[in-house]
């Protein structure tokens, strides 16, 4: 377990070019639709939290990734993966850093590996929509359509786009908690007898 | 206080501020290395975010890394790489353990939906933003219908058919399309 955590991290931070959500996705693939190690909300729900703690998001998903797996052992190794092949290759190119940025096979082969990764992105993607789109509930495919022209449309920070949707919920919360009391109108009747 | 003291110090708190990702992190990390305590110069900070952004893995370790091998060599660059994660590793850890602790109550599933879609959007967000990239070489503020590059569209569709039909690994498909493309455009120049 320990040993395939090592790998998977390992392989898919040495092959994630670009910000931390397209790791995130490629985290999707693996673990939950190749290894089936856990569901797919609770990715989601790894993203939210990654996103929204200091660092960088591959790190913060890694480390709770492992944290679920095995422990703090777990968090360690899935980091170490996740840290070693950023580092080996930067410390390789920052010796023939002239050499590398004037290459021009390489700027090609980083410029049209961007539509792949869009590709990636783009299958999780569509797979994660479907299923917000089966709850058919009017108030979470909203906040999906919204959100998405909040950040890519407006460039609303994708901090406060998480605070908002979690103060969504939390209103949802107690609408749902208001709707129950109502079901149960004994209570306040025992409290009159007493 | 010694060099490599200095760039510990420097990258835990990048690590501590930055939050919201990589690019929370580039004027965070050119506050400490370029004007605090000056380690290096603004043009050397720009090729810095260039390789950064040219190279997998996280922007704030490449940056690291980078600045680490540049200032003290590889002892350098493992210093800043540690201390840029350790305040990541110590937070999540904790909202990991709270995570798991207090996930199945039925009130936390109901907040966590709704934070769910939002999460996807920012995926599909950062998606559209790399599709732009890949389809046109430019941001989305600076789009040219004459800049639109029909092999990579092609790849981008080929690609995600790939993906839809069969069950292939991101990783293969991400490597592959690099060949075919870097294939293409080496053999037949005239596009």
């Amino acid at each position: 377990m320990l040993w395939q955590l090592f790998k998977a991290t390992f392989v898919l931070s040495a092959f994630t070019f670009g910000g931390g959500f397209v790791i995130v996705s490629l985290m999707k693939k693996k673990f939950v639709e190749e290894l089936e190690w856990f569901d797919e909300d609770e990715m989601l729900d790894i993203t939210a939290i990654a996103q929204s703690s200091p660092g960088p998001i591959p790190i913060n998903a890694s480390v709770i990734i492992g944290y679920r797996m095995s422990g703090v052992l777990g968090s360690f190794i899935a980091v170490l993966g996740t840290s070693i092949p950023p580092m080996v290759i930067i410390s390789i190119i920052s010796v023939f850093y002239e050499q590398f940025r004037s290459n021009t096979i390489i700027a090609t082969a980083l410029q049209v590996m961007r539509a792949g990764v869009a590709a990636v992105i783009f299958d999780v993607v569509m797979n994660l929509a479907i299923n917000v789109c089966k709850t058919k509930r009017f108030l979470y495919i909203s906040c999906m359509i919204i959100a998405f022209f909040a950040t890519f449309v407006m460039n609303v920070s994708a901090m406060l786009v998480i605070l908002t949707c979690l103060a969504i919920g939390i209103l949802d919360l107690l609408h749902d908690l208001y709707g129950n009391k109502k079901t149960t109108v004994s209570l306040p009747q025992e409290k009159l007898t007493e | 206080m010694s060099l490599v003291l200095k760039l510990f110090f420097s990258f835990i708190q990048v690590g501590l501020f930055s939050v919201g990702g990589g690019y929370a992190a580039i004027p965070l990390i050119q506050a400490q290395i370029v004007d605090v305590y000056h380690l290096m110069t603004m043009s050397e900070y720009t090729d810095l975010i260039t390789i950064a952004e040219m190279t997998p893995g996280p922007i704030s370790i490449n940056s690291a890394t980078f600045v680490g091998t540049r200032l003290a060599g590889v002892p350098g660059a493992i210093i800043c790489t540690v201390g840029c994660i350790i305040p990541a590793f110590i937070i999540c850890l904790t909202l990991a353990h709270f995570y798991y602790k207090y996930r199945n109550f039925a009130g936390v599933q109901t907040v966590l939906s709704a934070l769910r879609p939002a999460v996807v959007a920012l995926i599909a967000s950062a998606g559209m933003s790399i599709l732009l990239l890949g389809l046109f070489k430019a941001d989305k503020t600076s789009l040219l219908l004459s800049d639109f590059r029909i092999v990579e569209f092609l790849l981008f569709i080929g690609a995600f058919f790939i993906l839809r039909k069969f069950k292939v690994s991101a990783i293969k498909i991400i490597f592959g399309t690099g060949v075919v493309g870097t294939l293409i455009y080496t053999f037949l120049p005239v596009i």
